[in-house]
C-alpha cells in the first residue's frame, strides 16, 4: 500500500469557513469531527449523571435523590447518553466517518448530505432526551422501557419526548449505516478487494447492517409504545389482549444486537492498534474479519438471554443458553488472535496500545462474567443485581470506552495535525484504568450478594463495597477531566506530528496522508498492491 | 467508471438498503399477530387452549387445581373464586365458580384476561367454557356467579415436562371495559 497522496488543487476544491463549514458541511471529516465532539459533550453529561448516582449510592440511606422517582431518572438518562450519544456517535459516527473513507481509499462518503443530515439529527435528540428530564416528572423506566411501565407507569409526556428523541438517533444511525454500507461496497480504490480492507472498515460494514436489521425494530416497537399510551392501541397491554412481554421480545431483539453494535468498532479499532504497534500484520486476519460476521449474525438469534425470569419454557432456556455460549467462540478467536499478533511482535507501549491492551483484558473479564450469566440457571438469581451492572460496564464502559480512548490517542496526531502530550496520555490511562476498576469490580460482588440494581437505596450489609465504588466514579471522573485537558494542551503547544507518526507498523491509508490530511482526498485514486 | 456511473450505482444500493429497514419496520408490527398466534398455539406464557367437547378418557393422575384472582385499580368490583381449589384427574371436567360484585352505581363492563402457571402447562389447561370468552355486564350493585368449565388434555400424560406438574394455578384479571364517554352519554340518558 504505497501511495503518494497530494493536495488537492481542483479548481472546486473550495474550503467553507465559520458557520457554513460545520452547519452546512458535506466533508466525511468534519462530520466526523462534529460527532467527536458530540461524543464528548454527550460522554460529560453521561458521566456527570453516573457521578450523582454514585454519590446516592456513596452511603445507605436517602442522600441527594430525596425523591426516588429522580433517581430513576438519572438511570434511565445515564444509560441512553452513553449508548445512543456517546459511544456510536463516537465510534461509528466519529471514527468511522474520519477513516473508513480514507482507510478504502475513497475521496468521501457515497452519500455526504445524507451525512450531513445524519450528524445534525443528533442533537435534537439529545436535546429532546434532556428536556424530557425537565418537562412532565421524567422517565424512571430505565433505558429499556419495558411496558407497561413506560405505557402505564411513568408520566407520559417525559416518554413521548424520549421516545421522539430515540426516534431521531434511530433514523440518523439507519441513514448513517445506509450510507456507511454503500461507501464501503462501491467506493473502494482499484485493488482494495473486501478482503484486503483494513479489519476496522470490517467491523464498520459488520456495524452498519446490524444497525439496519435492528434499529428499525426498535423504532417499531417505540411506535408501538407511543401508540399505547397515547392513542389506546393495546400492543402490550393486557386488558386489551397484547402482551407486555412482546414488548420485551421486541426490545432485545434491537437490544442484543445493540451491544455488539457498540463493541464491534471498538474491536475494529483494537485490532488496527495492536497490529500498528506491535510492528506485525493481525494474526489471521480472514478468521479476525469472519468472527465479526460470526458475531454480527449469531448476535440476532440470542435476545431472550436478557429475559429468562419472564417464565420461558425450559426448552427455550436451554436454546438461548447454548446459542448465547456459542458467541464465546468468535470472541475468543479475536482475543486469541490479538494475542498471537503480539507474541514475537516488536512493541511499544504508547497510550493507543495501553488503552487497546486494557481493553482486551477488561473486555475479557467482562466476557466471562458473561459466560456465567448466559446460563439460564444461574441468571435465574443473578438477574438485575449489581452483578449484571457489573458485566455490562466490563464489556461496555471498559470494553467500548477504552477502545474509543485508545481510536482517539491513535489518531488524534492524524485529526488534528497535533501531538498529545504522551506522558499525560499514560497518566490518563491509568487513572482511568484503576477508577474503573475500583467502581466495576466491587460490584460483582454487591451482585453476588444479592443487591438489585436500579434503586437508590440498599441494606447497610452493602455499605463497604458501594463507598469503594463511588471513589472509584470520582477518579474516573477526573480521569475524564484530565483528558479534556490534554486535548486542550495539544492544541495550545502545538507541537507538530508529521505523516506517519506511528513508524513501520502503521500501514493503512490514512498514514500516507498529511497529518491533517487535506480537505478532499485521494482526488487521484491509490492503487492497492 | 464515470462519476453519473458511480452515483447511480450509489442509489441502487441505498434504496435496496432503504428496503431493507422499512422492511424490518413491517416486519416488528407483522409479529405482533404472529406472536399472538405462536402464544395459542403453544401455550406460550401460559395461554390456555379451548374446546368444544370433552375428551371421552379418564387418567388416574390426580391434579390440583388453585384459583387466583385480581381486579384492575378502575374496576369497581370485587372478584373472588368461590371454592380455594379443585382436585381432577387428568381429562376429567372440572367446575369452578368466581363471584363477582359490582359496587358502584352504574352499569359496568368488564373482560377477564387469563393465563396459567406453571406457565408450560397453559397448552393442556382447556376450557370448555368460561366467562372469560366474553364481555361480563354487571350492573350497580348486582351480584354474579361466574362458572368456569375445563379439562387437562389427556396429551398432558405423555409430556414429560409435566412429571413435575401438580399444582395448576389459574388466574384471572378483571379489567374495566366500559367507555368512559359512553358510560357518562347513557347516564344522561337515563336522567333524562
Amino acid at each position: 500500500m504505497s501511495h503518494e497522496a497530494t493536495a488537492d488543487a481542483h479548481h472546486d476544491d473550495h474550503t467553507p469557513k465559520g458557520f457554513r463549514r460545520w452547519m452546512f458541511s458535506t466533508n466525511h471529516k468534519d462530520i466526523g469531527t462534529l460527532y467527536l465532539i458530540f461524543a464528548i459533550a454527550a460522554g460529560l453529561v453521561g458521566g456527570g449523571m453516573s457521578i450523582l448516582m454514585r454519590m446516592e449510592l456513596q452511603s445507605p440511606g436517602l442522600q441527594f435523590f430525596t425523591d426516588p422517582h429522580l433517581f430513576n431518572v438519572m438511570i434511565t438518562g445515564h444509560g441512553l447518553v452513553m449508548v445512543f450519544f456517546m459511544v456510536m456517535p463516537a465510534l461509528i459516527g466519529g471514527f468511522g466517518n474520519w477513516f473508513l473513507p480514507i482507510m478504502i481509499g475513497a475521496p468521501d462518503m457515497a452519500f455526504p448530505r445524507m451525512n450531513n443530515v445524519s450528524f445534525w439529527l443528533m442533537p435534537p435528540a439529545l436535546l429532546l432526551l434532556v428536556s424530557s428530564i425537565f418537562i412532565g416528572d421524567g422517565v424512571g423506566t430505565g433505558w429499556t422501557a419495558y411496558a407497561p411501565l413506560s405505557t402505564t407507569g411513568t408520566d407520559s409526556l417525559s416518554m413521548t419526548l424520549a421516545i421522539f428523541s430515540l426516534h431521531l438517533a434511530g433514523t440518523s444511525s439507519i441513514l448513517g449505516a445506509i450510507n456507511f454500507i454503500t461507501t464501503i461496497l462501491n467506493m473502494r480504490a482499484p485493488g482494495m478487494t473486501l478482503h484486503k480492507m483494513p479489519l476496522f472498515v470490517w467491523s464498520v460494514l459488520v456495524t452498519a447492517f446490524l444497525l439496519l436489521l435492528a434499529m428499525p425494530v426498535f423504532a417499531g416497537a417505540l411506535t408501538m409504545l407511543l401508540t399505547d399510551s397515547n392513542f389506546g392501541t393495546s400492543f402490550f397491554s393486557a386488558e386489551g389482549g397484547g402482551d407486555p412481554v412482546l414488548y420485551q421480545h421486541l426490545f432485545w431483539f434491537f437490544g442484543h444486537p445493540e451491544v455488539y453494535i457498540l463493541i464491534l468498532p471498538g474491536f475494529g479499532i483494537v485490532s488496527e492498534i495492536i497490529s500498528t504497534f506491535s510492528k506485525k500484520p493481525i494474526f489471521g486476519y480472514l478468521g479476525m474479519a469472519y468472527a465479526m460476521v460470526a458475531i454480527g449474525v449469531v448476535g440476532f438469534v440470542v435476545w431472550a438471554h436478557h429475559m429468562y425470569t419472564v417464565g420461558m419454557t425450559l426448552d427455550s432456556q436451554i436454546y438461548f443458553t447454548a446459542a448465547t455460549l456459542v458467541i464465546a467462540v468468535p470472541t475468543g478467536i479475536k482475543i486469541f488472535s490479538w494475542i498471537a499478533t503480539m507474541w514475537g511482535g516488536s512493541l511499544t507501549f504508547k497510550t493507543p496500545m495501553l488503552f487497546a491492551l486494557g481493553m482486551i483484558v477488561l473486555f475479557t473479564m467482562g466476557g466471562v462474567t458473561g459466560v456465567v450469566l448466559a446460563n439460564g440457571g444461574v441468571d435465574q438469581t443473578m438477574h438485575d443485581t449489581y452483578y449484571v451492572v457489573a458485566h455490562f460496564h466490563y464489556t461496555m464502559s471498559m470494553g467500548a470506552m477504552f477502545s474509543i480512548f485508545a481510536g482517539f490517542y491513535y489518531w488524534f496526531g492524524k485529526m488534528s495535525g497535533y501531538q498529545y502530550n504522551e506522558t499525560l496520555g499514560k497518566l490518563h490511562f491509568w487513572i482511568v484504568f484503576i477508577g474503573v476498576n475500583l467502581i466495576f469490580l466491587p460490584q460483582h460482588f454487591l451482585g453476588l450478594a444479592g443487591m438489585p440494581r436500579r434503586i437508590v437505596d440498599y441494606p447497610d450489609a452493602y455499605a463497604g463495597w458501594n463507598e469503594l465504588s463511588s471513589y472509584g466514579a470520582y477518579l474516573s471522573f477526573f480521569g475524564a477531566i484530565l483528558f479534556i485537558f490534554i486535548i486542550v494542551q495539544a492544541f495550545i503547544v502545538k507541537k507538530k506530528v508529521g505523516n506517519n507518526q506511528w513508524g513501520e507498523g502503521a500501514t493503512t491509508l490514512e498514514w500516507t496522508l498529511t497529518s491533517p490530511p487535506p480537505f478532499h482526498q485521494f482526488n487521484e485514486l491509490p492503487h492497492i498492491k | 467508471m464515470s462519476l453519473d456511473d458511480q452515483n447511480r450505482r450509489n442509489k441502487r444500493v441505498k434504496w435496496a438498503l432503504a428496503g431493507f429497514a422499512v422492511g424490518m419496520i413491517a416486519l416488528s408490527f407483522g409479529i405482533v399477530p404472529l406472536y399472538k398466534i405462536f402464544c395459542q398455539v403453544t401455550g406460550y406464557g401460559g395461554t390456555t387452549q379451548q374446546a368444544i367437547a370433552m375428551p371421552d378418557q379418564v387418567f388416574d393422575r390426580e391434579v390440583q387445581i388453585r384459583f387466583n384472582s385480581d381486579v384492575a385499580e378502575d374496576l369497581p368490583w370485587t372478584f373472588r373464586p368461590s371454592q380455594k381449589e379443585v382436585r381432577l384427574n387428568v381429562g376429567e371436567s372440572g367446575l369452578a365458580f368466581y363471584r363477582a360484585v359490582n359496587h358502584s352505581d352504574k352499569s359496568v363492563t368488564g373482560m377477564a384476561i387469563y393465563n396459567v402457571t406453571p406457565l408450560k402447562a397453559g397448552q393442556y389447561f382447556t376450557k370448555v367454557d368460561c366467562f372469560c370468552f366474553t364481555e361480563q355486564v354487571l350492573e350497580a350493585g348486582q351480584e354474579v356467579d361466574m362458572p368456569v368449565t375445563f379439562f387437562i388434555d389427556p396429551e398432558f400424560m405423555d409430556d414429560p415436562d409435566m412429571e413435575d406438574v401438580q399444582t395448576i394455578t389459574l388466574s384471572y384479571t378483571f379489567y374495566n371495559q366500559s367507555d368512559e364517554d359512553e358510560a357518562e352519554i347513557s347516564a344522561l340518558i337515563t336522567n333524562d
